[in-house]
């Protein structure tokens, strides 16, 4: 039935170059209404640069745009928005110190009197929110929302505005698994009642899950269109990199020798006091990864910080190789051979406005060979991050760019690069690919396992249970702020992990 | 469930307002009615331009441009606003070219931070600078103005004992910053144009992608801000002084950015502490010319100052600027 629809949004031949690059070449997408067209590709492929083209944000320099089969010249966003596409960006747009109301209503408020009038607008936030099951406060400040809720505003804003075309920039590369379930099923009931929708994304899991169709992208050109009933994961993949991806990781035999960190009884509190690590016991040994399984908010995080120093400890103790390491700061326990790749990279993973080079030494920059009593040596430096760069792949190879200018994946080779050539004997990887491109996600993985055969004691935490599955010599299970159970991958089920990860016993 | 922060925001509005009032009146109970009267006239009449400043670093602020170059706004307005005044035989020509003048400044701040994306903090230095010395240099003794503005007199409410003639017999800018009050803080935030202009202060992208033009949003509200001073330059010169003085703004423009983030960026807070200010000087003013302490009067005029501090550590908390102020936007 979807095949009879009419096509709602159509790009035809479209190309946008930048400089001599090509961005998008040739690129041919449509989708029809009541149908979810995914847009497959890693980073870089130019998912972003086509959709700005479809939203008015980026002239194309080739090729034609319809709407509802008619051409249009799209010049700014509000020529898109007034034809009916919504589009709903991967790094939220809306105000964290305005009401929800307020975010929605704004470019297209409704007055009384010339006096705003948020009372009306309430009313048809709530109107659309029961039609579409998008429940959420119109007095509530964006700011005090959770991320699936704030989402939830940034589509309501759409429909506000009586979009029936959405695009989707990457809408779950923030989201919890919880929070993307009921996107998926939110996007589903959309498509129902006549939205066409473009849903970019570059998990495999979810192209399948949710689209109608899928087309990827790989270096700006279509690579091909497919839907999920021709296809499975591994075909995906192939298409989207050019090659056969190892989703399962190559890895032989571990060797664990002596215990590195022994975490027993452990206490900590997260950031509103309340009790996240209860009495945690866990140990790891050189030369084995043991991953850490479980629904998000069950501790992990708190456990994560408190081994690598950055939150208080309410009891028990955190041993590495027998010294305390609970109690003391994060820039100590990194000098003993801890090294840590941070959950929230943005935030405690890089300075963005230092250059890419100085983020490479962000732990090391005051010592031989970085600096030269109190004055920093930037040849060597500079020397480093040159040879970081091309040992890791980043891109672009420019070292002196501000390190916020880089992509998420290319972000995360340069934390990983940097964490994993200390010849730390503990690397602390909390959630190490997430929001990262297939290729790089195979190459962070690689270096995992190559730290590991080295004789490197490797803690994984991970909300992706098949990373956890592919990288971990022993998974343990954290649920509610305890380990409910240590067990060698080979009897790991997907089954068994579940249910502990449910907090039943198995 | 939002009633009690409500409550808390309009408690911490009136606190300085209640404080003046209740310190007004000890003064009164221990000194003469002259002297009291003289304290309120001085501190409604040193608030004036304070408020204007305030208010036209909070507007600029709330739309994302960052105004240390109020100070020279002040300061060319109140030496524009005088010789125009003087030329023409006009005070009232002198007030607009005052104001104009405060905002073609404004439009020159926009144009550095908003085309050329210079930092806003240079472009602000770059006003101040060039404003004291081109006023230095064109400064010329013995002009005189022939006249004054009037003033209006509010029947009825200027018998109310106390405060009557200090509130109510007053010049039309002193009345017309108190209703800008009123009406800035109706525009920002119960008019389109004020939801627009937060965003922009706010969140620059998330306007841009509904189809706001930042650009111009800031240009505009740079400039009406550079109004506002302007009006609170021609108030110095025309006003409360009747002539023009070298670096008669005297730090003015500085105080009131200490003005605006004790009041939040909010117009009435703003006006309150101006009030706060005011009044501190104005008591200085009066224990200096009593003779009242023994103190060198250099001591006596830090009381402002001192006070201010103290009633920031006191009441500030935790304050918060529009997130984007002082930033140039780049469309991501």
């Amino acid at each position: 039935m979807v095949e009879d629809a009419p096509v709602a949004l159509e790009a035809r031949h479209l190309t946008k170059r930048f400089g001599h690059l090509y961005a998008n070449h040739d690129v041919s997408i449509q989708v029809r209404r009541g149908e979810i067209l995914g847009l497959l590709g890693e980073n870089g492929a130019g998912k972003s640069t086509l959709v700005k083209m479809l939203f008015g944000l980026y002239q194309p320099d080739e090729g034609e745009i319809l709407i509802n089969d008619e051409i249009v010249h799209l010049r700014d966003s509000g020529d898109a928005i007034r034809r009916g596409v919504g589009m709903v960006h991967q790094h939220f747009q809306l105000v964290p110190v305005f009401t929800v109301a307020e975010n929605i209503m704004l470019g297209d408020e409704s007055t009384r009197a010339g006096l705003l009038d948020e009372g009306a607008a309430a009313l048809r936030i709530r109107e659309l929110a029961t039609r579409f099951g998008l429940q959420v406060d119109p007095s509530a400040l964006v700011e005090d929302l959770p991320v699936g809720t704030q989402q939830r505003v940034e589509i309501l804003k759409t429909l506000y505005r009586r979009a029936d075309i959405l695009i989707l920039d990457e809408p779950t590369a923030v989201l919890t698994p919880t929070e993307t379930d009921e996107l998926l099923k939110v996007l589903r009931e959309l498509a129902e009642q006549g939205a066409a929708i473009v849903f970019i994304t570059h998990k495999l899991r979810e192209a399948i899950a949710a689209c109608d169709t899928i087309t990827v992208l790989r270096a700006g050109q279509v690579v091909g269109t497919t839907t999920p009933q021709e296809t499975d994961r591994a075909g995906l993949a192939n298409m989207m990199v050019g090659r056969s991806v190892v989703l399962q990781v190559d890895k032989g035999e571990a060797h664990p020798a002596d215990v590195v960190l022994d975490v027993a009884g452990l206490e900590v509190d997260d950031d509103r006091g309340h009790r996240a690590v209860a009495g945690l016991d866990l140990d790891v040994r050189a030369g084995e990864i043991v991953g850490v399984a479980g629904v998000e908010g069950n501790g992990q995080r708190e456990l994560v910080e408190a081994i690598a120093g950055m939150r208080k400890t309410h009891g028990g103790s955190i041993r590495f190789k027998g010294q305390r390491l609970d109690g003391q700061r994060a820039h100590a326990v990194n000098r003993m051979g801890v090294s840590h790749i941070p959950e929230d990279r943005e935030k405690h993973g890089f300075i963005g406005m230092y250059s890419v080079a100085s983020n490479f030494v962000l732990e090391r920059f005051d010592e031989p060979p970085y600096a030269r009593g109190v004055v920093r040596d930037f040849g060597a430096v500079e020397a480093h991050a040159a040879e970081m760069v091309e040992r890791f792949d980043v891109r672009p190879r420019n070292i002196d760019r501000p390190m916020e200018s880089l992509s998420g994946g290319n972000k995360q080779k340069v934390i990983v690069a940097r964490e994993l050539t200390q010849d730390a004997e503990l690397v602390i990887a909390a959630q190490p690919t997430r929001g990262v491109d297939v290729g790089s996600i195979e190459f962070i993985h690689r270096q995992l396992v190559e730290q590991r055969d080295r004789g490197v004691a490797v803690l994984l935490v991970s909300a992706e249970l098949d990373e956890i599955l592919a990288l971990s010599d022993r998974v343990a299970v954290i649920y509610e702020g305890r380990i409910q159970a240590v067990m060698p991958v080979a009897e790991a089920t997907r089954e068994r992990i579940g249910l502990l990860m449910a907090g039943d016993q198995a | 469930m939002s009633a009690s922060p409500q409550r808390k925001k309009i408690v911490l509005a009136l606190a300085p307002v209640v404080a003046v009032i209740i310190v007004a009146y000890l003064f009164y109970f221990f000194n003469s009615e002259v002297k009291t009267g003289a304290v309120l006239n001085g501190t409604f009449r040193d608030s004036t331009p304070l408020v204007l400043a305030a208010l036209c670093g909070l507007l600029g602020e709330r739309t994302g441009i960052v105004n240390i170059g109020i100070e020279g706004q002040l300061l060319m307005s109140a030496f524009t606003g005088f010789y125009v005044a003087a030329a023409t035989g006009s005070i009232w020509t002198g007030v607009l070219a005052g104001a104009l003048s405060g905002a073609l400044l404004g439009v020159f701040l926009a144009l550095c931070a908003v085309t050329w994306k210079i930092d806003q903090i240079i472009a602000g230095t770059v006003i101040n600078i060039f404003v004291a010395g081109l006023t230095s240099f064109l400064y010329a003794q013995g002009k005189t103005l022939t006249g004054s503005l009037p003033q209006i007199e509010i029947p009825l409410l200027r018998d109310i004992p106390l405060i009557g003639r200090a509130v109510f017999e007053n010049t039309p800018i002193a009345y017309l910053a108190i209703i800008l009050v009123v009406v800035l803080h109706v525009g920002l935030f119960h008019t389109r144009w004020g939801l627009r202009s937060r965003a922009v202060g706010e969140h620059p992208n998330a306007a841009d992608s509904l189809g706001i033009n930042v650009g111009l949003k800031r240009y505009v509200n740079t400039a009406l801000a550079g109004g506002l001073a302007g009006l609170g330059g021609a108030f110095l010169s025309l006003e409360a002084v009747g002539t023009f003085e070298r670096g008669m703004s005297a730090q003015r423009g500085f105080t009131a950015l200490a003005i605006m983030i004790f009041g939040r960026w909010k117009p009435f807070l703003a006006w309150a502490g101006a009030l706060f200010f005011a009044f501190t000087s104005a008591l200085a003013r009066q224990l200096q010319f009593d003779q009242v302490i023994d103190v060198p009067p250099q001591f006596i005029n830090i009381l402002p100052y001192v006070l201010v501090i103290v009633v920031l550590a006191l009441f500030a908390g935790r304050v918060r600027p529009p997130a984007a102020a002082g930033k140039p936007f780049v469309r991501e």
